[in-house]
């Protein structure tokens, strides 16, 4: 395609992607460099039906004048990211000079909350990824190799769990783990211990989450790769099975490389997707096991009364820097490609 | 005949209520929690909105949407039913109206003590009265011989009794759920124990002390009396726990004791309920457990006529006698002409017993905020007491330092 087609092709999506994705992105990122001007504290007198007492409120009339002069708050650089509910470098130092073997620093570091939230994002990220992909072309495989009469319906079965809204999805799960629930209760009398819990024990709720998250994710895959599986040539298959060749042998040395390109897309999605989750921890109501970088943001921007613009824009923007950090392997590796085929 | 004479003299005084508010212009747009007494009251309210536009929103998530909501301008809506806790950030941020001149004008019904007053600007009209109590199962205390708790400590004592009795797995349950939950119960707790949450005078965090370990302690203590799943259980879970027979001792709402005693479920689970009062816990003599209002604020970017036709229909159901007699279970009304009955006795021996306010302090929500997230490790058993409350309090200042209170 010439330049200029592609261009005026490609002109509405990318008007709307700088409009609705750029911009935001940006208003975002000067967001997380300021922080609310000093509050301006009066003592009043407060009356309620159980009483009256001196105690401070906001002084209005003193704060909207500082507002108006700067709307935006006070400049506070990269304050908002190296305190303690983000990067904790103070913490993180002081952790390091006082802790006397390397697992307590690590234990008190994973204990702060942007840590804690990073920790639980990347061994989602980690465990469910490579298994999606897996499950997913095992299923492809599969499926593919049926009976076209039967293949219909369970092609649907199959895409089922990803039909299925996540908050219901994980609400069924939910329900499922309850202490008596199906499973909850039956785990209970298989380790016979009438106080386990699964949505209390920290290590039980993330195996939950993630088979959760593998159960959902598992259709994406299984979809991409059974499109792919359709455009493998017959004839190297066929030579193949004249020389002998197993099943694996088959997969391995003319499938896999014919649908890698494919594979590539699918970990690329995947991982982005996983690195955001969020859904299956209001779920689960595991706010309390699990946090992820994406639940951080939404509590400071809703589980508080008082709302931390400048705190969740500061997460959100090191969420688009992890992503970008995690996608640049797979990016460059794509690229390389690029140039070598050309 | 009772009931068509009911009936007629319920018709005449609709048509009273209308006549009497006579509204003309103006829209109503009211934000409000969704519990049984508020529905009850903006229906109410509803009764005399003479020709003015009436909509309504209950909604759970109600924190979520007020600021936002009320920032715009025009705001979305014009009434914001709101608590001690959550009229804070409306006015942190200066978006409710003060009303003294409304009051003046057209609040002849609303007593004087329901008025909440900063600084002599009344921002808002309180109508009901909340605390969080026990609830006890009167059958199951008298199978085990147990007396009804005053304090903790007893509570802890019964429901230990119960399970070895082998009655129920978890006797004891409370809204545990982490985040907003199980930040109310410390702060119940802690005041329980007579803690202050912040040194005098400033915003420095002050709970980082032996009576903040034994709040944490006790809360320990309940928990393993509950329900395994406690972390995820909020005040609608717990009261299904109640009704399905699995708990003999609870802490929960005065408010929603009405749903929970309502014909719905075991019959004889709800004739075995007894409504007393809020336990106190170590030695003190102030109940564990907090005092609530709730009222209505009047949003300040809406028009001075929205306002006016707001306050007015609000007014005609904070200060109705009719309604307060109706729905005499619904609430602890803090209206002229109601009467407590068996349902208000929580609220009532609150307030009797001295229980405090909800501190209505402009920082308190982020406080509140740090408690809910940083005390669930010590309830998992992976840190200790002291650990958690130095991370309450380090997660609390990096908060309000971002929001200019440090």
């Amino acid at each position: 395609m010439p330049n200029k087609n592609f261009f005026w092709f490609f002109l509405p999506a990318g008007l709307a992607m700088i409009l609705f994705i750029g911009l935001p992105i940006i208003s975002t990122g000067i967001q997380s460099f300021y922080a609310q001007h000093d509050q301006i504290l009066i003592n009043v007198k407060k009356c309620d039906p159980f009483g009256c007492k001196e105690s401070v409120v906001v002084d209005q009339e003193a704060t909207s004048k500082i507002r108006e002069e700067k709307p935006l708050g006070k400049f506070n650089g990269f304050k908002t990211y190296i305190d303690r509910n983000h990067l904790a470098t103070d913490q993180v130092s002081e952790f390091w000079e006082e802790s006397k073997s390397f697992g307590e620093f690590i234990g008190k570091v994973g204990n702060l909350p942007f840590y804690k939230a990073l920790v639980f994002t990347l061994t989602y990220c980690i465990i469910v990824t490579p298994c999606v992909l897996l499950l997913g072309f095992v299923i492809a495989l599969s499926l593919n190799a049926i009976s076209r009469k039967i293949r219909g319906p369970l092609i649907f079965g199959t895409i089922l769990p990803m039909i299925v809204t996540p908050l219901v999805g994980s609400l069924v799960l939910f329900w499922m783990i309850d202490a008596e629930g199906i499973i909850g209760a039956n785990l209970q009398i298989l380790m016979d211990d009438p106080y386990l819990s699964v949505k209390s024990s920290k290590s039980l709720t993330w195996i939950t989450i993630i088979i959760y998250g593998i159960w959902h994710h598992s259709p994406f895959a299984f979809v991409v790769f059974y499109a792919a599986l359709q455009t493998v040539p017959q004839e190297p298959l066929e030579a193949s099975i004249i020389d002998g060749a197993s099943r694996l042998q088959r997969v391995i040395h003319i499938v896999l490389p014919h649908i890698y390109p494919v594979v590539t897309f699918v970990a690329l999605i995947s991982l982005m997707d996983n690195f955001r989750v969020f859904e299956p921890i209001i779920g689960f109501s595991a706010e309390g096991s699990a946090q992820s970088l994406s639940w951080l943001i939404y509590d400071n921007l809703v589980n508080e009364e008082v709302i931390l613009f400048g705190s969740a824009a500061a997460t959100s923007i090191m969420t688009i820097i992890g992503i970008s950090i995690i996608l640049a392997p797979v990016l460059i590796r794509t690229w390389r490609e690029f140039r070598t085929n050309r | 005949m009772k009931k068509i004479l009911i009936a007629i003299s319920f018709l005449l005084f609709s048509t009273y209520a209308n006549a009497d508010c006579n509204i003309k212009s103006g829209s109503i747009n009211i934000l409000a929690n969704d519990f049984p007494a508020l529905r009850t009251l903006v229906e109410t309210a509803k009764e005399c909105k003479g020709s003015a536009d009436f909509k309504v929103t209950h909604s759970a998530e109600h924190n979520k949407i007020a600021v936002p909501a009320l920032t715009a301008n025009p705001s979305e809506f014009s009434v914001r039913v709101a608590a001690n806790s959550s009229i804070v950030p409306l006015m942190n941020a200066d978006l409710i109206r003060p009303m003294n001149d409304l009051v003046k004008k057209y609040g002849k019904g609303i007593q004087d003590s329901q008025l909440i007053t900063i600084d002599g600007k009344v921002m808002a009209v309180a109508f009901m009265a909340n605390t969080q109590h026990l609830y006890v199962r009167t059958d199951v205390l008298k199978e085990n011989g147990i007396a009804i708790p005053k304090t903790y400590e007893e509570v802890v004592a019964a429901s230990e009794k119960i399970r070895a009795a082998g009655k129920m797995k978890y006797p004891y349950a409370a809204a545990y759920k982490a985040g907003w939950n199980l930040a109310e119960e410390f702060v119940n707790m802690y005041i329980g124990h007579g803690g202050e949450f912040f040194k005098a005078g400033t915003a420095q965090p002050n709970i980082n002390n032996a009576k903040g370990v034994a709040t944490l302690n006790m809360l320990k203590k309940l928990a393993d009396l509950s329900n395994p799943d406690y972390l995820t259980h909020d005040s609608e879970a717990i009261k299904v726990e109640w009704e399905s027979g699995n708990v003999a001792i609870m802490t929960l709402w005065a408010s929603r004791s009405g749903t929970l005693l309502d014909d719905e479920g075991d019959a004889k689970i709800t004739a075995a309920t007894k409504l007393v009062a809020p336990a106190t816990v170590g030695g003190g003599n102030i109940p564990a457990a907090t005092l609530w209002w709730d009222g209505f604020t009047l949003a300040k970017n809406r028009s001075d006529a929205d306002a006016e036709a707001s306050f007015r229909s609000l007014a005609h159901a904070a200060s109705s006698k009719e309604m307060v007699a109706k729905a005499a279970d619904q609430a602890v009304w803090l209206v002229e002409g109601f009467v407590p009955g068996p349902k208000s006795v929580g609220v009532i021996e609150a307030v009797k017993m001295g229980a405090k306010p909800y501190p209505m302090l402009p920082q308190m929500g982020l406080m509140h905020g740090a408690l809910g997230s940083e005390i669930v490790e010590f309830l998992q058993g992976n840190e200790s007491a002291e650990q958690a409350l130095k991370d309450v309090e380090a997660a609390y200042m990096t908060k309000a330092k971002e929001q200019g209170f440090l």
